[in-house]
């Protein structure tokens, strides 16, 4: 009874952080090549609603799957016009991002209110998902969760050993020096900006296809914006930042099980992963391990090629 | 032929006051097609979001009950954004003024007197302050984002309300609804109109978009927070303080913003429900933004943003357009603001494409 329990408890858990992996994810590479994209929360809940309004309209949760990438990446496309191209401010550009994307998601998901939509295939691996408890926990999910870690340690490996990552890497600490080596800043910006959003989209898709599942209007609330702080708290680093998701993942799950644990009301429980958000803000910042020292040097600032 | 961008050497004044009217045209270009793609007949659709809710007396007064919550918020916004402060949390400071302001309320609630609606306004301040400055510590002390801490305080804030009125302050002859009892009339704000919504918040706000307006142009923290936006290395210089900038700002436009949800639940609600407003807090970022951070531009742009919200609602009644177009047009108009700001800093020329262009 209890051994079940903890299995269902670690599967929800590693449920409830798969959006954050994806969206943290993505907007870590952004980061790395020195972009900081805020519309986080607008990428996903535009992935939410497209992934769901197309696995609806045509039964097809892969093709739903690529639409909310493409729509991630369609808004990121936008944000990254406006501050690469046009050097608006990418703080401002970034919370119109959100807020056009909240407004959009609404408008086109207004139809799709309440419908129901055929959860994603739980993904049978013969062999490892009979295992016990690991086998339910591990290889009983579906398929987003495995591309979501897969995605994890593709990127680790991407900025770690690849050619192509050294050079987003030393786009994002010095764009300056960078570009005067010769390094294609612009398209290399450009490039992480359209995968941050199109992971983003992913994380959405997850949401509104596998975690909930349907589609209701700001359905994210919020984890946009902690996919930007865990990004931070795993100090722009692959690895921390997917241990950040489980962990973010799991206060959420524990908040949910503790509501009915406590004579308390349950807007109390609801509050603590925001408050965990800024608590692991803080305590990243003020510590002595200075993890915001990691920071990409050239994060945020704008950059345009004196020929 | 070929295009050549140029940097300006300053930034153009007469381009800067031209692109919020050339966004505004770019963002109803895109209306007009946002509309034909959602099957409605587009000028009509039009007529009633733009035109409908400035052709009658009353419609103006309701475009000042939704256009002084937002000037207010964007008054103390605008300050901080010139420091490069990013408060993105009015939202939630608005909702704990409220909650303050509604604390008042329902605790005279068997009072009368003239002190009432002062106090409740003095409690909405302090609310929105006192809210604003956890990420101001946060930031000052330990360099934590404050965007990413007053957001998620925004989320905190509504749970807060939902706590108080689902639970020890529901109206006890409710029915069970998750709200308060209705304020008294020595808890609500006086109408300055018969007949109309309007009330006592409006003349305020005028009053404070004037007073940001002195205390950009003619105070010493003004010009401070000025130059540690612009120019951080010479405001280290010359000795200003970030960090008084930053709790400066904060409390400000936290305060500010408290009142604006004091005049709220003191105004066209009279009571504290779950939800208080249409997202002001957030809007309030986009007319600050859209009246160039500047007092004049921000009545002007806190009144376009009132005709989307009511505009919208015309157009929701007559052309069952969806509520959330007003949130895309918003959102449409920071985005083309944005992007216009380009012809500011930049000019492009044409020019003869060189043969031997590297």
């Amino acid at each position: 009874m209890i051994a079940l329990s903890i299995v269902n408890i670690s599967a929800a858990v590693i449920s409830a952080s798969t959006p954050l992996l994806f969206a943290a994810t993505g907007e870590l590479v952004v980061e790395r090549a020195g972009v900081l994209n805020l519309g986080v929360e607008g990428m996903m809940l535009m992935g939410a609603v497209t992934g769901f309004a197309v696995t609806v309209s045509t039964g097809s949760p892969i093709l739903g799957i690529l639409a909310a990438a493409t729509a991630g990446a369609a808004l990121a496309l936008a944000f990254a016009l406006l501050t690469l191209t046009l050097m608006a401010n990418q703080v401002a550009t970034g919370l119109a991002l959100t807020i056009f994307g909240i407004g959009l998601s609404a408008l086109l998901g207004s139809g799709f209110v309440g419908q129901p939509v055929p959860a994603l295939p739980k993904l049978h691996l013969s062999g490892l998902s009979d295992l016990p408890v690991l086998g339910p926990i591990l290889f009983g999910q579906d398929a987003l969760v495995y591309l979501s870690v897969c995605l994890t340690a593709a990127t680790a490996w991407f900025l770690k050993r690849t050619h192509a990552g050294m050079t987003l890497r030393a786009i994002g600490e010095s764009a300056e020096s960078a570009h005067s080596l010769g390094l294609p800043v612009i398209r290399t910006r450009y490039l992480a900006t359209l995968f941050g959003g199109a992971a983003a989209g992913l994380g959405g898709a997850f949401l509104s296809l596998s975690y909930t599942p349907m589609w209701m209007e700001g359905m994210t609330s919020g984890r946009g914006w902690i996919a930007l702080a865990l990004v931070v708290f795993g100090s722009w680093r692959p690895w921390r930042v997917l241990a950040g998701a489980y962990l973010f993942g799991g206060v959420t799950i524990l908040q949910l099980h503790a509501q009915g644990a406590f004579h308390l009301p349950a807007q109390v429980f609801s509050m603590l992963p925001y408050l965990a958000t800024i608590a692991v803000l803080t305590i990243i910042s003020a510590g002595p391990w200075r993890g915001r020292f990691n920071a990409p040097a050239d994060l945020g600032k704008p950059f345009r090629p004196s020929v | 032929m070929w295009f050549k961008v140029e940097p300006r050497q300053e930034a153009s004044q007469a381009v800067i006051y031209a692109t919020p009217v050339l966004a505004v045209a770019l963002t109803v270009a895109s209306g007009y097609f946002l509309f034909l793609f959602l099957g409605l007949a587009p000028a009509k659709t039009l007529y009633h979001f733009l035109i409908s809710p400035t052709l009658t007396f009353y419609g103006w007064s309701e475009l000042c009950v939704k256009a002084g919550p937002l000037v207010l918020i964007a008054s103390g916004l605008a300050i901080g954004f010139r420091a490069n402060v990013w408060n993105i949390g009015a939202e939630g400071q608005l909702t704990l003024g409220a909650v303050g302001a509604g604390g008042i309320a329902l605790a005279f609630w068997n009072e009368t007197g003239l002190w009432i609606l002062p106090l409740m306004c003095l409690a909405g301040i302090v609310g929105g302050m006192l809210y604003a400055a956890i990420p101001a510590f946060l930031k000052t002390r330990y360099e934590v984002s404050e965007i990413l801490t007053s957001l998620m305080l925004t989320y905190v804030a509504t749970l807060i309300l939902g706590i108080l009125v689902y639970g020890p302050w529901r109206d006890p002859l409710g029915f069970n609804f998750p709200q308060t009892r209705m304020f008294t009339d020595s808890a609500l704000a006086p109408l300055i109109l018969e007949g109309t919504r309007m009330h006592i918040g409006i003349v305020v706000t005028l009053a404070v978009a004037v007073g940001a307006w002195v205390v950009m142009a003619r105070t010493v923290i003004g010009f401070q927070i000025k130059v540690v936006g612009l120019a951080p290395a010479a405001a280290r210089f010359a000795g200003f303080s970030r960090n008084r900038t930053v709790w400066f700002s904060l409390l400000l436009s936290g305060g500010l913003a408290g009142l604006a949800g004091t005049f709220e639940v003191a105004g066209p609600i009279g009571q504290l429900v779950p939800h208080l407003t249409p997202g002001y807090g957030f809007t309030a970022i986009i007319v600050a933004f859209l009246g160039r951070l500047h007092p004049l531009g921000i009545i002007a742009s806190g009144f376009l943003m009132a005709i989307s919200y009511n505009g919208g609602e015309i157009a929701q009644v007559e052309d069952r357009l969806p509520q959330a177009a007003t949130g895309v047009f918003q959102g449409m108009l920071l985005f083309y603001l944005l992007a216009c700001d380009f012809l500011s800093r930049y000019r492009i020329r044409m020019a003869q494409r060189e043969a031997t262009s590297s």
